[in-house]
């Protein structure tokens, strides 16, 4: 269905290494524009860390990452222009606690974007309304549920209209009753055509939701597809053994 | 009146230097005035450009502290006070005071300021920094604020310490409490001021003592 369209993402021949421990062996991966990419794998198979490279959380060892056309790994470029592109949403949320969810929102608004205050605090409260939580503007992280603070850290990136987001694995520290609202929130950005690419192990809501879902193992893309491909008849061992584990789980 | 009274609680000589001494008290709070900011601005400067985490520069820094965090500060200021003078500088009492204070409490002040940076947790550098904020802009709008209120009860503790510490500023003779409650108290053969100075510390210091108390008490609170 997001067929059409330039490559948000590029990554070719990534490689990391922490050390002499090579978490990475070599990525290669393009993301559509619109496109909703799922990373699923065992613990210790490097998603995390692949994710952490396309904004240079992480310096990848060796190959090249595009955003947007941008080589974010040339020298000289400016990362925190490219950052501002690239939104991020962690597992822990990673807010400010000592801001209000507003401020939150606002801060880089203001300091790397460079808008006005009241450009500032009006493309914050746009960005908390849509994720449901215009009323919680003036709540600081302390007086907001998990799922809430979520919401508010993905708030914060979307008010820097990214042309793409990184989820990694949003909603695994979420007691269960709370992940189905970000979960919903995520499904209401696809709806409006972001680009994302989530780490996570909420598998329904992939074969819901994602357009291509990518297997990896000990620091390789083992398999890529359609969740319907590889959920259900998955082409290689390895993907057939370990979905078969977590269909065990559940 | 007894010997002991005469001697020590003696409200005749306490009201004829009170004036003498109110001079010193008032050098006392300028001092406090000076060196707590100096020192605590060096010690931030020290813990900031620590947390660059530049090798040499770091090397210097741990020079710097453990240097000034193991003198005595009366040694420090002795030194400071009267080496000048060789090298054809005349050095004032309260330009000796300021630079042996900077040297000393600033290190005492980069070491909280750093464990309070340190307390920060990595995921608020990687939000920030994930959002397009520069380092020096995540230094100062996320990480310090939360830093200086996860060490709030260290720096008042510290910041009383150095208020106590300026009466080793009457060795120089630089009129401060100290000074002027030992000259009187020479001059009168009587130890009258020296207890009415003690009143004077005591009221001076003890609101920041109970302000640290509360500090203290909402910190193992918070836990």
């Amino acid at each position: 269905m997001a067929a059409a369209g330039r490559h948000i993402l590029d990554v070719r021949g990534l490689h990391k290494s922490f050390g002499t421990l090579a978490v990475l062996k070599g990525i290669d991966f393009r993301l559509r524009e619109r496109e909703l990419a799922f990373v699923i794998g065992p613990s210790g198979s490097g998603k995390s860390t692949f994710l952490r490279c396309c904004n240079r959380l992480e310096e990848p060892t060796s190959g090249s990452i595009h955003v947007d056309g941008t080589d974010i790994l040339a020298p000289g470029v400016d990362i925190n222009a490219v950052r501002r592109r690239i939104g991020m949403v962690f597992q822990s949320f990673n807010l400010y606690p000592h801001m209000t969810a507003l401020g939150n929102v606002t801060l880089a608004l203001r300091l790397a974007s460079r808008k006005s205050k009241a450009e500032a605090l009006e493309i914050g409260r746009a960005a908390l309304a849509r994720v449901g939580l215009a009323h919680k503007a003036q709540a600081h992280p302390g007086e907001l549920s998990g799922g809430q603070q979520q919401r508010v850290a993905i708030a914060r990136a979307l008010a820097l209209e990214p042309k793409i987001v990184l989820f990694d694995e949003p909603t695994s520290a979420l007691d269960p009753e709370l992940v189905g609202s970000v979960l919903q929130v995520m499904r209401d950005l696809r709806e409006t055509g972001m680009t994302m690419l989530v780490v996570s192990h909420e598998l329904q809501f992939a074969r819901a939701a994602a357009d291509r879902v990518v297997f990896m193992e000990d620091g390789v893309i083992v398999e890529q597809g359609p969740p319907e491909q590889v959920f259900g008849a998955p082409q290689q061992a390895r993907t057939r053994a370990f979905v078969a584990r977590i269909d065990g789980h559940r | 009146m007894s010997d002991v009274t005469a001697l020590f609680f003696n409200a005749e000589i306490m009201a004829k230097t009170a004036g003498f001494l109110l001079d010193g008290l008032w050098m006392t709070v300028l001092l406090c005035l000076v060196v707590i900011p100096v020192g605590a601005l060096g010690g931030l400067v020290v813990a900031v450009l620590a947390a660059l985490k530049r090798r040499w520069l770091n090397i210097a820094l741990v020079i710097y502290v453990d240097v000034f965090r193991a003198l005595p500060p009366l040694v420090l200021l002795v030194f400071v006070y009267n080496v000048p003078p060789f090298a054809g500088y005349k050095i004032s009492e309260l330009e000796a005071v300021v630079i042996a204070f900077l040297l000393n409490t600033s290190s005492y002040y980069g070491e909280i300021f750093r464990a309070g940076i340190e307390s920060v947790g990595r995921g608020q550098w990687e939000a920030a920094r994930s959002t397009g904020l520069g380092w020096w802009q995540t230094m100062g709008w996320v990480v310090l604020p939360q830093a200086v209120r996860n060490v709030l009860p260290d720096l008042v503790s510290n910041t009383l310490e150095v208020a106590k510490l300026t009466s080793i500023a009457s060795v120089i003779a630089l009129h401060e409490l100290m000074f002027a409650a030992r000259s009187a108290q020479q001059a009168t053969f009587n130890y009258s001021p020296l207890i009415l100075a003690t009143v004077i510390y005591f009221v001076l210091l003890w609101p920041v003592v109970r302000l640290l108390s509360r500090l203290e008490h909402r910190k193992i609170a918070a836990r």
